[in-house]
């Protein structure tokens, strides 16, 4: 990137699902970089999948300070499920010549913190995935994150490309400013389907998984409440007796 | 002879006690092999270990290549097991780490992938609970062979004697599964206290605790309890990050989960409401929590807490 050595200069970040905490570290990674720089060398590329109502969400992301954006939107893409989703993503980060990829670890819905290491694996890049702190040393062309999981700490490196994922307690996402909200208004958002990528088996009919039902958890039943007279704690392990729990 | 691929966790020496579980779901399918990939010179006292769970046959890969480069590594040898093998399914524990090697086996043998199963049935089909417990769900993988990861303590496990039999498989790994090189590792301190997602009792503080988790730990170490908090108590500071529970945090299905000044707000409920028993100590008689208490007492944590925990520990002493 600075050096020049890749054809198209620059970190740039990508979502899976538009996620605040991976555009405000891909913006701290590349703002001091961009310093005093007539042009900016360094740019940051939104990419997100979903309906056309996710263009505001987009537009968000500009208004922080990115750069640009893709929306791949398809009425196929209803229904798919991680593979299908990562495999998406995977063909539109190849065409782009970026360096590294941004993504949040969970998604708000249903796509199970696997996306980042689908994504790794489709591009046969590095996953450096529940980052909690992120280096990139752009000299080098290398990033090192601490990766902060229930199993404890671990310091990770690798070479650009890479796929980085990044833990909610990251950093604080700013809020965009006047003056960002209004140039993201001139920012360009691409739209691709499905076709421009040349993919076909994706979306629900293709499916790798089936539900095969889907049931409301019964509401559960009144439970007693009793006002505490100086005998709450008692009557209550008198309750835990009684279900054999102490 | 169908035969069912477990992926063996393991921390400090010991077999993690989701190896037995997978191995007990496992078994409803047919036979039982476990994939142990360790360290150089590490496996004989894990395999002694799988001996009391239900396994047929125990796959060794010996390695320093997984200590360097991890999930990658990992994941490329186990796809690799995969193919040769031909399993009927590969179940894998839901941790952070066994979700991103399943994600990755998935992708590189083409099959279909389901997270967080609470349970895995003789036909293989997946329960999961979903929107925080609100949704029960069966599916099953309709592409490749089936890959699903099961959430820790989601079942019991058999405990039996088996006389595995042990292959030896060598290791070799491709650049792209060596693309991320592990510097430093601190494993997180483990207290004395069980693990919050696999405990049976889980005691919960929040803002009404103003702070002081005393009482709390007090009550959670009498009843052999892990210690749990609300979004409010982890956000002051007065808990790790690590004990939340909730749509942010852990989900918990303990069988007791006590709630102790915590209004029970839905991002909290998100992460505890399929507790087989609820109860709830608030001061507020309309706090929300009661809604889904089984027993709630209305009064102050610091009153009843204490009396609680007092009361058990005789219950213990008689
Ligand atoms: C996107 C998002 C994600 C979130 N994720 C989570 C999450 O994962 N987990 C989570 O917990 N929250 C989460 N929250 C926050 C959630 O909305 C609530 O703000 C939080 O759960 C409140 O915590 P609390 O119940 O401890 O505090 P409060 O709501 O302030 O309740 C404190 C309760 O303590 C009672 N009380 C006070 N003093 C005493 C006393 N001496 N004795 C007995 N009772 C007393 C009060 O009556 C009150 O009911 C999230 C919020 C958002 C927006």
């Amino acid at each position: 990137m600075v050096n020049g050595l890749l054809d198209r200069a620059g970190v740039d970040a990508v979502l899976n699902d538009l996620d605040e905490y991976a555009i405000e570290e891909a913006l701290r990674i590349v703002e001091p970089l961009n310093e005093g720089l007539e042009t900016p060398q360094h740019t940051i590329t939104l990419i997100s999948m979903g309906p056309d109502r996710a263009t505001e969400a987009l537009r968000k992301g500009l208004s922080m300070g990115a750069d640009d954006a893709i929306l791949i939107s398809d009425p196929s893409l209803a229904g798919s499920d991680a593979l299908a989703t990562s495999k998406v993503l995977a063909e539109v980060i190849k065409s782009g010549g970026f360096d590294l990829v941004f993504c949040g670890t969970e998604s708000t819905d249903a796509r199970m913190s696997v996306i980042p290491a689908m994504l790794a694996e489709r591009l046969g890049w590095a996953q450096l995935s529940f980052a909690g702190s992120v280096t990139v040393d752009p000299a080098s062309s290398r990033v090192e994150i601490a990766r902060m999981t229930d199993a404890g700490v671990e310091t990770m490196s690798a070479n650009f490309p890479a796929v980085v994922s990044v833990i909610e307690k990251i950093n604080e996402p700013r809020y965009p400013s006047f003056k960002g909200i209004m140039a993201a208004k001139k920012k360009p958002i691409e739209t691709k389907t499905v076709g421009d990528l040349g993919l076909s088996d994706v979306g629900l009919a293709s499916a790798w998984s089936v539900v095969d039902d889907a049931t409301a958890r019964p509401p559960r039943a009144k439970g007693i409440k009793v006002e505490d007279a100086g005998d709450g704690g008692t009557k209550l392990v008198e309750f835990l007796a009684e279900k054999r729990l102490v | 002879m169908s035969s069912v691929l477990i992926l063996v966790d393991y921390a400090d020496g010991k077999v993690a006690k989701t190896a037995g579980e997978l191995a007990t779901l496992a078994k409803r399918v047919g036979s039982v092999s476990a994939l142990l990939l360790c360290k150089a010179g590490e496996s004989g006292p894990l395999i002694e270990q799988l001996k009391s769970a239900p396994i047929d046959s125990v796959i060794v890969g010996e390695s320093d290549l997984f200590a360097t480069h991890g999930i990658a590594a990992l994941a490329e040898v186990t796809a690799n097991v995969m193919s040769e093998k031909s399993p009927q399914a590969l179940l894998i524990s839901s941790s952070a780490r066994g979700k991103e090697i399943a994600a990755r086996v998935a992708v590189r043998t083409n099959s279909g992938l389901i997270t967080d199963a609470i349970d895995f049935s003789n036909s293989m089909i997946a329960t999961q609970s979903v929107f925080g417990g609100s949704f029960t769900v069966h599916s099953r993988v309709s592409h490749g062979t089936p890959i699903v990861t099961v959430r820790p303590s989601a079942v019991e496990a058999e405990a039996v004697t088996s006389s595995p039999s042990v292959e030896n498989i060598s290791i070799s790994l491709s650049p792209t599964s060596q693309l991320t090189t592990i510097t430093s590792v601190q494993p997180a301190v483990k207290g004395g206290r069980p693990e919050l997602t696999e405990a049976k009792i889980v005691v919960s503080g929040g803002r009404g605790t103003n702070g002081d988790f005393a009482p709390i730990e007090a009550f959670a170490d009498s009843l052999g309890g892990a210690v749990g908090a609300s979004r409010a108590a982890t956000d002051a500071g007065w808990y790790p990050h690590t004990h939340q529970v909730g749509q942010t945090g852990k989900t918990v299905s303990p069988q007791l989960y006590i709630a102790c000044g915590i209004s029970g707000a839905i991002q909290h409920r998100a992460g505890m409401q399929t507790s087989k028993t609820i109860v709830a100590i608030n001061k507020d008689p309309e706090a929300p929590i009661f809604d889904l208490a089984d027993f709630g007492v209305v009064g102050d944590l610091f009153a009843v807490v204490p009396q609680a925990q007092a009361a058990v520990a005789a219950k213990k002493q008689s």
